[in-house]
């Protein structure tokens, strides 16, 4: 037993007080810096407090007094035993222009399984539409998708006055949330062991490809590389980007050739996983404004040249983007 | 054995601490609160944003579009990321979200967790998550399984008033000091915790139950150390017991000094 409990009580508090004090600073403030001797006065109020949690557990009665100092214990050891990277202040631009490009190259094994998925979603849908005209119906979401190509893109160009006048930002924004919603859900299927990444990617593809071979055996191939180049370009990486998240998530489940626990595999997954799916969503706002500014005007408002030569250099400074920004700033390494 | 409901930390130092996971109740309530804390949020930007309307109607549009996603989205990262694990309904219902390990909450952990909500959330009032959560030993949804966060209760800390429960009342057991020794060392940790946890309680207690737990309390410490007649005489078994604690948990009694 203790003793005398009120004493132990009176004579420890000025330690579990003191430390409750640093533990408030660091607390506050992530940024804190202490120098050697700080650091050293915080350690051995750690392993005081430990040390009276520990004769309280063994020797005393106090359920208060033991919940109390293991809220002290506990929260001074997430601080001691911490050590993972401690993240300083946050970069957005160095975040923008080294971490995403270089996470995305780091996990080419996901990128391009996603992209596979896509691919075949692409020629699965295709060839369904090829085989099956009718298969249209089945697998287009969108109405405007049914139609005959040819009568589209008469009626497209017959239009004289703006119909996205007084509502393009609004439209913008829509498409933002949206699209950036379906991304957020395609990462989040990587919790089915990838399954469910996988059929968002291949349904993509499946659109894709079917909307494809639709237009370029109507004879509309211009109209479809000025419609879709220019926000597509950004916005399908985009996705297949998010489905690549979602894959990075299912490796860490599955952790093929990687010796270490399941929840180790899943914290290393984390950062990544974060710094794609942000990326991510800040592609995901320049392919909403691009679409609801630039993708709905056809000729004669807009040469599907002009379109096309957009789409084209685009879709190239994304390739340099991520294949090569931040190459210099460190080795990327291999996931 | 711990109990099923608490998650136990063995520190390197070998010193064990367990955290109190917190139940789908006082979790679907802080959600709750939350809930309502966006939807007033949504509100009230909104009617700020309604003069704007009819000057600028497609700009306004797509700021509510835009604002209602990111407070939908970034409040819970938010306010987890900035107050460690908590949003408002968390604090005000005594929750946190904490590492598994016990370790610090890292920004990609809150990130993922509330990321994860989208799934979590299908089909509708979070069957998925809920779901795993009840499936887990940890009660962690789908998001605090990727993230490895748990969802844990605060307590309110506070050290125990031995003066308030125990008085400063005459103990006529300190008359025998050796027999006081003698009951501090016969007296086992969890006898002496549930004598105090009586004596806490013992306010709530039925009238006869509270007699009869006295009396089983008071029968057994007789029997451990017999007191002479002159220090028991008169004392109720509740008065007994309440001299026997104030011997074990205070060395220096009010009489002693």
């Amino acid at each position: 037993m203790i003793a005398d409990l009120q004493r132990f009580i009176a004579e420890e508090r000025p330690y579990w007080e003191e430390l409750e004090a640093f533990l408030e600073r660091v607390e506050a403030g992530p940024g804190e810096r202490w120098d050697l001797a700080g650091l050293r006065r915080f350690f051995y109020l750690y392993q005081r407090t430990a040390t009276d949690l520990s004769k309280v557990q063994t020797f005393a009665s106090e359920p208060a007094l033991q919940s109390y100092l293991e809220d002290l214990v506990a929260r001074a050891y997430c601080e001691v035993h911490e050590t993972r990277r401690k993240g300083g202040r946050f970069a957005p631009v160095r975040w923008f222009f080294q971490t995403f490009p270089q996470t995305v190259r780091r996990r080419w094994r996901a990128l391009a399984l996603a992209v596979a998925a896509t691919l075949l979603g692409a020629a699965f849908g295709g060839g369904a539409v090829m085989v099956d005209p009718d298969a249209k119906e089945a697998l287009m979401p969108f109405a405007h998708l049914q139609d005959d190509p040819s009568e589209r893109v008469a009626w497209e160009e017959r239009q004289e006055t703006d119909r996205l006048s007084g509502r393009k930002t609004s439209f913008s924004s829509m498409l933002m949330t949206h699209n950036t919603r379906v991304s957020i859900t395609t990462m989040a299927m990587g919790i089915t062991y990838g399954i469910g990444t996988l059929i968002l990617l291949f349904y993509n593809g499946v659109i894709l490809g079917g909307v494809t071979l639709d237009y370029v055996s109507g004879g509309e191939t211009v109209f479809l590389l000025g419609w879709l180049l220019p926000h597509g370009s950004v916005e399908i990486p985009a996705i297949i980007i998010a489905g690549q998240a979602g894959l990075v998530i299912a490796g860490a489940l599955i952790g093929w050739g990687v010796r270490m626990p399941l929840k180790a595999r899943l914290r290393a997954a984390g950062p990544d996983v974060v710094t794609l799916i942000f990326g991510v969503a800040l592609l995901l706002v320049w392919a909403g404004v691009i679409e609801a500014f630039l993708s709905q005007y056809h000729e004669p408002t807009l040469p599907y040249a002009v379109k096309i030569a957009f789409g084209a250099l685009q879709l190239g400074l994304l390739a340099l983007f991520l294949g090569w920004s931040g190459r210099d700033a460190s080795q990327d390494g291999e996931a | 054995m711990a109990p099923l409901n608490t998650l136990t930390i063995r520190t390197p130092e070998g010193i064990a601490f367990s955290l109190t996971l917190a139940g789908p109740a006082a979790r679907f309530l802080a959600w709750l609160i939350d809930t309502a804390v966006v939807v007033m949020a949504l509100t009230v930007a909104s009617r700020f944003l309604l003069p704007v309307l009819a000057l600028m109607p497609d700009l306004t549009n797509a700021m509510i579009t835009l604002l209602a996603f990111l407070v939908q989205t970034g409040y819970a990262i938010a306010f987890e990321w900035f107050w460690r694990g908590q949003t408002l309904g968390k604090r005000l219902l005594r929750l946190r979200v904490m590492d598994e390990a016990g370790l610090r909450l890292q920004f990609h952990q809150v990130a993922v967790r509330n990321l994860f909500r989208l799934v979590d959330m299908l089909p509708a009032a979070y069957l998925v998550g809920g779901a795993a959560a009840f499936f887990s030993k940890r009660s962690q949804r789908l998001g605090d399984f990727a993230a490895n966060t748990i969802v844990v209760r605060t307590p309110r800390r506070r050290e125990p008033d031995l003066r308030r429960i125990l008085g400063d009342k005459y103990n006529s057991f300190r008359e025998h000091p050796h027999l006081c020794a003698r009951l501090r060392q016969a007296v086992s940790p969890e006898f002496a915790r549930t004598m105090l946890q009586a004596l806490l309680r013992r306010d709530t207690l039925a009238p006869d139950a509270r007699v009869r737990l006295f009396g089983e309390l008071a029968a057994m410490l007789r029997e451990t150390v017999r007191f002479p007649e002159e220090a028991t005489f008169g004392l109720t078994d509740e008065q007994y017991v309440r001299n026997a604690a104030d011997v074990v948990f205070r060395t220096g009694g009010p009489g002693e000094g």
